[in-house]
């Protein structure tokens, strides 16, 4: 039996107008090299100035861990060569990082676990190397270049790749309920490093290999779990494993190296002498905490409280922002039946969204249509079945949900004078099975309800109808 | 026609004795009599001309600056807008900078004419201008001596008199060691008094930008012009600038209690000796007190110094890698062979020599016993100045060891020209201001007295300065007179 160990590394981008240490935009998507001041180009003798809202993003995310904020930190040079590293140095943090020693609690399969965070560091963005637009040639873009990180480096606290996927989901709903990031993984706002090793319950810690830059949810979870299958054979075979950094392939769903720990850079941190420690002072840290929006766990505690949810309900509510902002933006149209509302959206419009790889905000039906859905029910206009059945056609179909209900007359037929006159008339087409129900034959129930709603082409209410139905055959 | 000073350049402007336009074509006159001093890497004559010329137009209007019509050279460490800034070195020697450096930007604000581009040691690197691209700078005094470095065309033009002032750096000694050589005067202020943006860098927490002219109150004048808060530069101070000239002129101070390290005078030569102790005994003349002191980490300044300077060096050349501007090499075919090639081609010996010891001390499993002792070192030398500055008021010493070395005599060895500096590395590594100032002459050859002062009191160096040249006339000594 082998234990595996996971460590992620977290790179979000911060919603800053400005990069780093420059005033050049941070906006996705603009032309090449449009977003390159002198600066971001490391034109001789530039400096870096601290953008001051990136030092207070960091400290937002801080509290939101429950770390420690270093009331000096520093910023560090981390020297290497590459095209799109304009000064053949990232300015980064290294012995003092502005965030440290936090925490966070996530819940997998009804258990909950704490994974601590070691530190959360200030660092910029390098640009980006695009090697197929040219033939023979790459080209640079350095847009990007200077944008403003924060590393989150999490404790190898976790055991599965669930484990690990959820603590990531829940640093993404922490970083956009903060605000501090659009949490964007396919424009690369937010990308993990997973440190994967495996070992004997109780062993000291396995070799490693580090999976670079996996850009969504479910990549991360496929590439550990490859990486684990890998790591086992090899262990299981009487191998080593090697410690390397390695490349995650969605196409092929498997991770190969990149580069062994022989040929790993030495970085040659030094602290930046052209930028003086940062330094935080408490008045700074207690007005932060004040301006601080609702967290994943307040807001769990708030959905219990609020609206009645179960815990595990709330719990997987809450740990989305995009999902518990669907939540509410629904149950601010439902009068009450919130529960069945949490039941609907996450068995029904998760499930379609996972379905179709859609991320729950870009769902096509929006909550204001399910709440539709989940108030028709609850009115017992229409069954749950048929609510079911709108949500799919409407989710294909891009068609408001009532149209679908009207093009098709599935409206449900609750009205109770014309329920009992379908009822009569079925009751008096079957005068012998009538006879056996009183007789004792319960079962026949099914069959008198069967019947009348062959008649209604399934649209009478299966509530109203049986106390219909059991009115008319036992005078109740 | 012969000003002598930028006072009197100004007062003739203002007076409108002469005109910009004048003056500045009197300057390029004696420059390019002066060519074989190799003081220019790039001469400007046809926008400083232009802009002579607007100035004049200003002028008639009364619209007048600071430094109004003031001829100037600009070290070429300073980016300069679109004019080539090479940095002395192959690397940079196509590179026409986008954007002005801050100090150009302010004397330009306060109506200077910049002259040209002054040779200098490659990336600032050096102590004698031969390790320069462009080649040697010669000493005006007499032309097999060195000028010293590494502002070595900086300090020539301004002895020649082929510009009445020009902007230098320091970042061990820079400013003041030519200085000294050279017979005038070179002030390199507080680290953080003057800003470093669009200086190039070499070593970022020593790098400090200056100034040479021929005497104190020049300084005076132009150190306020450069000084003050940038917020480009982070590491620029907001301590307040005051107005420099007006204090030498009005204060009556002149009782400085004045220490003289026994380690800076210890193992002096006679003629160095001698000098020095006859500048002493004027300051006492005026009034100054005159007290032994120790910085007993002294000698261990330019062992902290090769490290710390190179190590930054190091992470600061990064950039020129032959891929946004700069040298590239044709033999590049892949990006290694790129970095490879462009950064043999394009850097000379001393400054690889240095990025390779500043890589080194820098690497994994040494950056303790180097980088970090060195950082060490420092804060014991910082420690001993702050100390003598609870009982002194200025710090005073030779600049140099000894007078001009010869060109070609110390190039084969490095260990012999780093300790050149010895006297002054140590004030960079505290981040003190200092000055050199002319006191006398060995065979013929300057030789410079340094005034050392506590951080931010520029203004009592110059002080000091102002009444030891009222007493004496070694500024006013002139090459080839």
């Amino acid at each position: 039996m082998w234990e595996t160990v996971i460590g992620l590394e977290i790179h979000v981008q911060l919603a800053t107008d400005s990069k780093l240490f420059s005033s050049s935009s941070t906006n996705f998507g603009s032309e090449q090299n449009t977003q390159a001041s002198i600066i971001d180009l490391a034109m001789p003798g530039v400096l870096p100035v601290l953008n001051k809202k990136a030092v207070n993003m960091a400290i937002m995310f801080g509290l939101a861990v429950d770390a420690k904020i270093a009331d000096k930190s520093i910023f560090a040079r981390k020297n290497y060569f590459y095209p799109d590293l304009p000064k053949g140095y990232q300015i980064s943090q290294y012995e003092l990082p502005v965030v440290y020693d936090g925490k966070l609690e996530i819940n997998v399969e009804g258990k909950s676990k704490t994974v601590g965070i070691t530190r959360a560091h200030l660092e910029e963005d390098a640009g980006k190397s695009i090697h197929d637009l040219f033939d023979g040639e790459s080209a640079i873009d350095l847009n990007r270049a200077g944008t403003p990180l924060i590393e989150i480096v999490s404790e190898p606290d976790m055991r599965s790749a669930k484990e690990a996927v959820t603590y990531l989901k829940k640093i993404h709903s922490i970083v956009k309920s903060l605000g501090i990031s659009d949490g964007n993984m396919e424009e690369g706002s937010f990308r993990c490093d997973a440190n994967i090793s495996l070992r004997k319950p109780g062993e000291d810690f396995g070799i490693r290999a580090e999976i670079k830059n996996i850009n969504s949810f479910r990549f991360v979870e496929n590439a550990i779990n490859y990486e684990v299958g890998r790591q086992q054979d090899i262990l299981e075979s009487g191998g080593a494993v090697n410690q390397e950094t390695r490349l995650y392939d969605p196409k092929k769903d498997e991770t190969r190296p990149m580069r062994s720990k022989e040929e790993a850079n030495d970085y040659r941190y030094f602290p930046d002498p052209d930028l003086l420690p940062v330094e935080i002072t408490e008045k700074q840290i207690s007005e932060i905490k004040k301006s601080l929006p609702e967290l994943p766990d307040a807001k769990k505690e708030r959905f219990i409280e609020e609206y009645g949810l179960k815990n595990a309900d709330a719990e997987i509510l809450s740990s989305s922002l995009d999902l518990s902002e669907y939540f509410e933006k629904a149950s601010s149209n439902v009068s009450s039946k919130f529960q069945l509302l949490a039941n609907f959206i996450l068995s029904e419009v998760v499930g379609l969204s996972n379905k179709h790889n859609l991320d729950i905000s870009k769902a096509p039906v929006s909550s204001e249509e399910v709440a539709k859905l989940i108030t028709y029910v609850s009115d017992e206009k229409i069954s749950i079945k048929q609510a079911k059945e709108v949500l799919n056609e409407s989710w294909q179909n891009k068609t408001d949900v009532d149209e679908i209900i009207k093009s098709k007359s599935i409206e449900q037929i609750s009205n109770i004078d014309l329920l009992s006159d379908e009822a009569k008339k079925i009751l008096e087409k079957h005068p012998k099975e009538v006879q056996d129900y009183k007789n004792g034959k319960d079962k026949l129930m099914g069959f008198f309800v069967g019947q009348v709603m062959k008649e209604t082409q399934g649209k009478a209410n299966p509530k109203a109808l049986n106390q219909i139905l059991n009115k008319l055959l036992k005078g109740e | 026609m012969t000003y002598k000073s930028v006072t009197e350049i100004l007062e003739a402007i203002k007076k409108k004795d002469i005109s910009a336009t004048e003056i500045t074509k009197d300057y390029f006159k004696r420059i390019k009599a002066s060519d074989d001093l190799n003081c220019f890497i790039t001469l400007t004559e046809d926008s400083a001309l232009n802009r002579a010329k607007k100035i004049d137009k200003d002028i008639s209007k009364n619209n007048l600056k600071p430094l109004s019509g003031l001829p100037i050279a600009q070290k070429d460490i300073f980016c300069t807008k679109g004019v080539k800034t090479s940095c002395g070195s192959k690397m940079l020697d196509n590179f026409i900078s986008p954007y002005d450096a801050t100090v150009v930007d302010k004397l330009n604000e306060a109506g200077t004419i910049m002259l040209g581009k002054t040779n200098m040691d490659e990336f600032a690197m050096g102590s004698s201008n031969e390790t320069s691209f462009y080649g040697a700078v010669k000493n005006p005094w007499d032309y097999e001596y060195v000028p010293g470095g590494s502002s070595g065309g900086s300090a020539s033009a301004v002895a020649a008199r082929i510009s009445p002032c020009s902007t230098g750096t320091d970042t061990g000694g820079s400013i003041r060691q030519p200085a000294s050589l050279c017979g005038i005067c070179g002030l390199k202020p507080t680290y953080g008094r003057v800003s470093r943006f669009g200086m190039i860098a070499f070593a970022s927490s020593l790098d400090q930008a200056g100034l040479f002219t021929t005497d104190a109150l020049d300084a005076a004048i132009l150190l306020k012009e450069i000084s003050g808060h940038d917020p480009k530069d982070s590491t620029s101070s907001t301590v307040e600038v005051p107005n420099y000239h007006d204090y030498c002129i009005n204060s009556d101070k002149k009782n400085f209690t004045v220490g003289i390290p026994e380690e800076f005078v210890n193992d002096l030569n006679d003629d160095v000796k001698n000098s020095f102790y006859e500048s002493v005994k004027i300051l006492e003349n005026i009034g100054c007190k005159i007290k032994t002191i120790n910085l007993k980490h002294t000698g261990l300044g330019v062992s902290a110094y090769q490290v710390v300077a190179p190590a930054e060096c190091s992470s600061n050349l990064s950039r020129f890698d032959g891929v946004r501007y700069g040298h590239r090499s044709k033999k590049s075919e892949s990006l290694e062979s790129l970095y490879r090639e462009s950064r043999s081609e394009g850097f000379g010996k001393e400054v690889k020599r240095r990025i390779l010891v500043g890589t080194y001390a820098l690497s994994a499993g040494y950056y303790d016993a180097y980088y970090l002792k060195a950082q060490k070192v420092r804060n014991l030398i910082a420690q001993d100045f702050s100390q003598a500055f609870e009982k002194v008021d200025l710090i005073l010493g030779p600049t140099t060891p000894d007078k001009a070395f010869k060109i070609g005599e110390k190039m084969n060895d490095p260990i012999a020209m780093y300790l050149s500096d010895v006297y002054t590395v140590s004030t960079n590594l505290a981040g003190l201001p200092a000055m050199s100032i002319p006191m006398g002459f060995k065979e013929g050859m300057p030789l410079g007295l340094q005034i050392i002062g506590n951080h931010f009191d520029e203004k009592d160096i110059l002080k000091l300065s102002y009444l030891y040249q009222k007493e004496t006339d070694w500024h006013e000594q002139e090459p080839g007179a």
